[in-house]
């Protein structure tokens, strides 16, 4: 990213801000004070260990969980249900029946009116939105095949295009890498820093492992112990900012271009 | 093919309204079926078909047609079981088993008090088993229009249901009440249930409502073609069905013919396992990509 868009972006308003969110669950409280924002076109990564809270928190952004305290704010004001078209949503694990009676084609189009009452007339325009959002993800190839008969990679790209067809401005990934070989991995990831260059589009993703996005990544929410830290990569996954969310000592080690965050004593 | 539709089957008014009132029955199953096994609510049909046998047994002991008494018994148990909770499967298991015990036992009660009524078992029997050809003809416009209702409701909520079982929290981070959306599937299903309790009887009615649509899926990749081919199948099976047991008059014992339900869940059980004569879906590899070094089970 070049200094200049970089300087536009720091002056662009948040699109979708939390702001001192809490949320109990099971009588535990599991997040708590959690501040950040995320402007138009930005991708960020959502990291932090298993349980950490990563799931919880995409939940309370999409309404399907209630926070205990703090609000959610897309373009300066509340969330509300008229703002849910605005966020695309791939979900953490899908387990689809091989019986399911779903194409890859099927899922995308309920991605268009999936929340309608009524028919959907198929229609030559209707195909044409289809197959376009097929071919950007690259699932054009297995579009009339059984959704629940695909791979985990090709699952996750159908599930992509579900997303985006009805062309959000936030989408939220929960461990779209999960699963996946290195090469699917890569292939999602550049995908995913594409369309939040080329098409604006927010891209907020979580992940345990933050080594894949690396390159991607312009922002990360790091969350764990209840609380997040945000900022650039290099600000945030430090020994001492690590340190200090953990609560206890972690040492940041940076090899061959990957970060590994380990337990320290 | 004279030997299959012998003269006369067309001219019985009884065999009229048996193809009538079993070609609505099935189409209503077929459809609203390959949701029931979609969302893997074969139990909850099953539950409902149990209570709409109390319900039907409660009609005719206070001489109202059948089908009222499985309706309204169906849409009450629909709604019950929404309160206590069909997700929940733990508390699902208990509550139903405990209900259901409780419903067929009233049930048997109901039966038995009927019988002393008119000393015939016939009824117990249609309540239990169906027959087609028994079903009176003031009933056929209601029930055409509860076929209707019940399969338009799940043609309008088909996307939503469709989208809900792919991922339920998709569908409410769409903003789909999914639980309201539940709620009304659950009652066209009492609906369908008691349709197809009609027909062929409460306990064989999910026979009708789980079979095709089963044959369906395993044929068919689009959910509108699985909706297309499982009401087909059925209506196949059902009118094949009723023509049999008409023919089975000539069989022995000579002068009582075979029970019509008998042939249509044979049927139906039939079209499903030949789906597993097929030859085995897709041999080779779907494309290249899918060939890629450890792909992802
Ligand atoms: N319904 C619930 N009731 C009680 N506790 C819950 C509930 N759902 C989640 N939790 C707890 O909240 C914490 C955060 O869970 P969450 O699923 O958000 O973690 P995560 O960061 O997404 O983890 P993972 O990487 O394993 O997906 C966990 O400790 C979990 O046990
Ligand atoms: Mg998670």
């Amino acid at each position: 990213m070049s200094q200049e868009t970089a300087q536009h972006k720091t002056e662009q308003a948040d699109l979708l801000k939390l702001e001192g969110i809490g949320v109990r669950l099971g009588g535990r409280l599991v997040l708590s004070d959690v501040t950040f924002g995320i402007r138009k076109g930005e991708f960020t990564g959502l990291i932090g260990p298993n349980g950490a809270g990563k799931t919880t928190l995409l939940r309370v952004i999409l309404g399907l969980q209630e926070p205990s305290g703090g609000q959610v704010l897309i373009d300066g004001e509340p969330r509300q249900a008229h703002h849910n078209s605005s966020i695309g949503y791939v979900p953490q694990k899908l387990v689809i029946d091989p019986d399911m009676p779903l194409r890859a084609r099927d899922v995308v189009s309920l991605g268009l009116d999936g929340h309608r009452l009524g028919f959907g007339f198929p229609s030559s325009r209707r195909r044409e939105l289809i197959d376009m959002a097929l071919r950007d993800v690259g699932a054009e190839k297995f579009a009339d095949a059984r959704v629940g008969e695909l791979s985990g990679g090709e699952q996750q790209r159908v599930l992509i295009a579900h997303a985006l067809i009805s062309r959000p401005r936030m989408l939220l990934l929960d461990e779209p890498l999960a699963n996946l070989d290195l090469k699917s991995e890569q292939e999602i990831v550049a995908l995913l820093g594409k369309l939040a260059r080329d098409n604006e589009i927010s891209v907020l993703l979580s992940a345990h492992d933050m080594n894949p996005l690396l390159s991607v990544m312009d922002r990360i929410v790091y969350v764990a112990n209840g609380h997040v830290a945000t900022g650039s990569t290099d600000e945030v996954v430090t020994s001492e900012g690590l340190t200090r969310l953990y609560g206890h000592h972690v040492d940041v080690v940076r090899v061959h271009n990957r970060v590994l965050v380990v337990a320290g004593e | 093919m004279h030997f299959l539709f012998e003269p006369g089957l067309l001219a019985s008014g009884p065999v009229r309204t048996a193809l009538l009132v079993g070609g609505i029955v099935a189409v209503a199953s077929g459809v609203i079926g390959v949701f029931t096994v979609i969302r893997s609510q074969s139990f909850a049909g099953h539950s409902l078909a149990d209570v709409a046998t109390t319900g039907g047994s409660g009609a005719f002991l206070v001489g109202l047609n059948q089908f009222w008494g499985f309706l309204a018994a169906g849409i009450a148990a629909a709604g019950l079981m929404e309160a206590i909770g069909v997700q929940r499967r733990r508390g699902r298991d208990v509550a139903t088993g405990v209900v259901l015990g409780a419903a067929l036992g009233a049930a048997a009660l109901f039966l038995y008090l009927g019988t002393q009524q008119t000393s015939t078992t016939g009824a117990s029997f249609t309540i239990l088993f169906g027959s087609m050809f028994v079903i009176s003809p003031d009933t056929v416009p209601a029930l055409i229009a509860s076929g209707a209702v019940a399969v338009l409701a799940v043609a309008v909520l088909a996307r939503v249901l469709l989208l809900t079982s792919l991922s339920p929290d998709l569908a409410r981070a769409r903003g789909v009440n999914v639980r309201l959306v539940g709620m009304a599937y659950l009652i066209a299903l009492a609906i369908s249930v008691s349709l197809s309790a009609v027909a062929i009887g409460a306990v064989l009615s999910t026979a009708l409502l789980i079979g095709p649509a089963a044959t369906a899926l395993r044929l068919t990749k689009s959910p509108v073609r699985a909706m297309a081919a499982s009401a087909l199948s059925g209506v196949a099976a059902t009118w094949l069905g009723i023509v049999l047991a008409y023919d089975s008059d000539d069989w022995p014992p000579h002068g009582h013919g075979w029970p019509v339900s008998f042939f249509v869940v044979v049927l139906v059980v039939a079209g499903y396992l030949l789906t597993y004569v097929r030859r085995p879906r897709r041999l080779a590899p779907r494309s290249p990509h899918e060939g890629a070094e450890c792909s992802p089970a």
